[in-house]
């Protein structure tokens, strides 16, 4: 072959670097020969182009997500397992120091921004407006927007495996050590890039669904009838909306001291990498109740619908959420005790930690009074809401540990920090989406996933969670530091991470399982036929499943709190259904290609900047300003469906009153 | 069941009342303004997140240029009549538009834009002359965060610029109707935001920076 590709392969593709990387390539061009020829095969690029790429439908657009999610909890979870079979015993070469900070890095990053953030988002897609009674969100172009930001975001950072080599400076990526000097060469650029473009996307949604629950809500709906899912959404789009500029400006000014030579975290100039530090936990710590407060909202849904009781405490539910967003805005630094504020900051920022617990407390007991004395099934969505009580709970007990400053001069990036925020990321938001898919799945797809595999599913998950956890907080205890790739034989860690390492594959199978429960239950998964298969008691059961894309033919008018129970405890459930008299022309947006080709451009200016191309990045980002200015000056992004369309459609779905 | 608007921005009433102001008669136009009002929220975020960089970094010149040495009166002062001048005329753009006025309205925007222009024309005049007295933002984290602040905020003015002359266009060809009533209070909403946050950074940064 000839020298100038062999540089190239080696520079740019690593083919030097072994099998794994091999691997992917062989798959990643595997999988894309497989769906470019999959759509050909059943002509179905038509159908990808108009019924998803160009859709701004917000269903679609949270299945979207949805998918995007699960995929990148496998990615996450490969690296995880990777990780743990580096660590199983000690002095071991599985991974060199250098893949293992490469591996942490994209595992961190992955999995809070491009599984965690997506899998809210799907969640606010799918069930917001049918909760609300709205016909879609405030901004559906803008919302395809954000998706495809997200999308291309995640495209871009995991380009960087297979071509130019990962970020290694860990999901944090503290200056001075992600400074160029530090740490040169693609990586790090990969991720201030794909975490910037994501960002924005991330904005977008959380003001989209602001406006959207407080302008869109069905006519006699206040606030406080909307569902807690929905308020759950308002928490955390207030956080959105507050906490990520922080990153957005973070992450920049480092993007300019590597790209462009500024000195703002630098050591040399006057630097100072603190800063960093400050803003980054700014937005990190909101960031985690962010993806926390939906799925409480998913939890005292699936409570109350499978105790069949109303919420215990609704309003101090809603109280406990709006006070979790208002005090993560006042918990950053309790991530850098250490870095020697003084005694008084220190203890401002430990009390308030402390203060989180009260708001969360609140709404545990709330949870556990509603299923005090109801009557309970046992259904998957029930299932994990119940595992996550105990869970949360030791999660949140070992966190209370940490925000002790004094004490937590011992455990600051010990195994006991990996065990506590795994612990509520995973026992918390983890639990509570897979909750929420499974509770919700029914409505997007029109059949329910197998109730056998899923407890498959979650057995293996949860005793692979305890086995693979509990062992590091004792770890964490006998002087483990995190992102240490591996240690020596005689420091007793050798058992402990051995079974730790066990947990974590038996957690793999469990993800196995959920992959097989899906495959099974497309084909012989219980169908949907009522619109309703749970017995549910807010405004999106009252669909059949899944929805039409205009959602309700008639907009509801709402008189209370849970009104699809209340009208269901009356007999009155017909009076949801559309009469043909009362069908008018429905308004809604046309799809577009731009959110799209948006991305794309955003794409190619990451591209650019990440390998220092300055004309691709302004070219990229010419073509997102064409795509502005052409959206600007666009009047027809409208239609009305007529109503014999309507008409017909509930006809079909046998609704019409 | 009562009978139901059918739009889907309905939103509680779906009545559109004619005692508002224009921009906010249409509910599809009325909750754009919101939805920009939260934008503007984040966006005094991303300014607020600069400030406090630049309020740290202040000091920190590495024996280079100083907030002191470099920073000339009568150049932001200029600077600073200039902006709150487009403010004001802008303003009265908006308040052409309530009036039904369009050739009022299209002259002040037109006024406005001249103004904004000349206030980019000095800024760039400005960081030109610092950078060829050696004052470049890789001279010092003082320089940074100059730079990236009141560029930023400069990046902001532009990209105002360009939109309000794209909403002047569409006021022209279009005349005075709820939707571009909304755009040209929108793009005035912004303009004033902009104005707001160089009133800080008149203070913070070139006052303080003489002063201090």
């Amino acid at each position: 072959m000839p020298s100038g590709f062999m540089q190239f392969a080696d520079k740019y593709l690593m083919w030097k670097e072994g099998p794994m990387i091999w691997g992917s390539d062989v798959a990643i061009l595997l999988v894309s020969i497989g769906i470019v020829f999959a759509l050909t095969y059943f002509h179905k690029w038509k159908w990808l182009w108009r019924e998803w790429i160009t859709t701004v439908d917000h269903k679609k657009i949270g299945i979207m997500y949805l998918i995007c999610a699960l995929l990148m909890l496998f990615r996450g979870g490969a690296d995880a397992e990777l990780l743990r079979t580096q660590l199983a015993i000690p002095n071991n070469h599985f991974l060199s120091a250098e893949h293992y900070d490469q591996i942490f890095t994209t595992h961190g990053t992955i999995m809070i921004l491009f599984m965690a953030m997506p899998f809210i988002f799907a969640l606010f897609n799918i069930v917001v407006p049918l909760q609300i009674g709205a016909r879609d969100v405030a901004f559906p172009y803008l919302n395809a927007i954000s998706f495809w930001l997200f999308f291309f975001a995640a495209m871009l950072f995991n380009l960087s495996f297979v071509f130019g080599g990962s970020p290694d400076a860990s999901w944090v990526s503290y200056p001075p050590l992600s400074e160029l000097g530090f740490d040169p060469g693609p990586g790090e650029n990969y991720y201030l890039l794909a975490l910037q473009i994501t960002g924005i996307g991330s904005i977008a949604t959380g003001i989209n669904f602001l406006a959207t629950i407080f302008k869109m809500r069905a006519p006699g709906m206040k606030l406080m009838h909307m569902p807690l899912f929905t308020w759950s959404t308002v928490a955390a789009c207030v956080v959105i909306i507050f906490a990520f500029p922080a990153l957005a400006i973070a992450i920049a000014l480092l993007t300019l001291d590597r790209i462009f030579g500024t000195h703002f975290f630098t050591i040399l100039h006057g630097g100072n990498p603190m800063m960093f530090v400050n803003l980054f936990w700014v937005w990190g710590h909101p960031e985690v109740y962010i993806v926390v407060l939906p799925a409480f909202g998913v939890y005292s849904e699936v409570v109350a619908t499978f105790a069949r009781k109303r919420i215990f405490g609704y309003s101090s539910m809603v109280a406990s959420l709006m006070l979790i967003s208002v005090i993560s805005y006042f918990v950053w630094a309790h991530h850098f005790f250490t870095m020697g504020a003084g005694a008084d900051v220190n203890t401002f920022f430990a009390v308030a930690s402390m203060l989180v617990g009260i708001p969360t407390g609140v709404k545990v007991f709330n949870w556990l009074f509603t299923m005090y004395r109801g009557r309970i099934r046992m259904t998957l969505p029930m299932l994990w809401t119940i595992a996550f009580v105990p869970c949360f709970a030791i999660g949140g007990a070992t966190g209370i540990m940490l925000a002790a400053a004094p004490a937590d001069y011992q455990y600051h990036n010990s195994y006991f920090l990996i065990a506590h925020f795994h612990q509520v990321l995973i026992g918390g938001v983890v639990f509570g989406m897979l909750a929420g898919m499974y509770y919700w799945w029914p409505k997007m797809f029109g059949f329910k996933l197998d109730e056998r595999l899923g407890r498959w599913a979650f057995w293996f998950f949860n005793i692979g969670f305890y086995v693979c956890f509990m062992p590091q907080y004792a770890l964490g205890f006998m002087g483990m530091q995190r992102r240490m790739y591996t240690y020596p034989a005689d420091m007793g860690w050798n058992t402990l991470n051995l079974i730790s390492t066990i947990g974590a594959y038996i957690m793999a199978i469990g993800f196995v399982f959920i992959v097989i429960q899906v495959l099974y239950s497309v084909k012989y998964g219980e169908r949907d036929l009522t619109g309703d298969p749970w017995d549910g008691r807010t405004l999106e059961w009252s669909l059949p499943s899944p929805a039409p894309h205009y959602n309700f033919a008639v907009i509801p008018t709402v008189t209370s709190r849970d009104v699809w129970w209340e009208l269901k405890e009356q007999g009155r459930t017909d009076e949801l259904k559309p009469k043909a008299e009362d069908i008018k022309p429905i308004h809604m947006p046309k799809n577009s290609a731009r959110p799209f080709l948006m991305g794309l451009a955003f794409f190619v200016a990451g591209f650019g900047f990440v390998f220092d191309l300055l004309w691709l990045g302004f070219l990229g980002l010419a073509g997102v300003v064409a795509c502005l200015i052409a959206r600007a000056l666009e009047y027809n992004d409208d239609y009305h469906i007529p109503v014999h369309e309507v008409v017909e459609t509930e006809a079909t779905l046998g609704r019409l009153g | 069941m009562m009978a139901m608007p059918d739009a889907m921005y309905g939103g509680h009433s779906g009545v559109t009342s004619s005692d508002k102001p224009l921009e906010y008669r249409d509910p599809n136009q009325s909750v754009k303004i919101l939805g920009f009002w939260l934008f503007l929220a984040t966006d005094m975020l991303l300014f607020g997140c600069l400030f406090a960089t630049y309020l740290v970094v202040r000091t920190h010149t590495d024996g280079g240029p100083t907030a002191r040495s470099i920073f000339d009166i009568p150049g932001f002062t200029l600077e600073t009549f200039f902006l709150l001048t487009s403010s004001f005329t802008g303003g009265l753009s908006t308040l052409a538009m309530r009036n039904g006025n369009k050739k009022a309205l299209v002259s002040w925007l037109a006024v406005t834009i001249a103004l904004g222009l000349a206030f980019i024309g000095l800024e760039v005049h400005e960081f030109i002359g610092d950078v060829a007295a050696g004052a470049t933002w890789e001279r010092s984290a003082f320089l940074s965060a100059f730079f990236t602040l009141v560029g930023t905020h400069g990046s902001h003015v532009t990209v105002g610029l360009v939109w309000m002359f794209l909403t002047l266009l569409q006021v022209a060809k279009r005349g005075i109707t709820p939707i571009t009533a909304r755009k040209v209070f929108v793009v005035n909403l912004y303009w004033h935001f902009l104005d707001v946050v160089w009133v800080f950074i008149f203070t913070v940064v070139y006052l303080s920076g003489r002063v201090m």
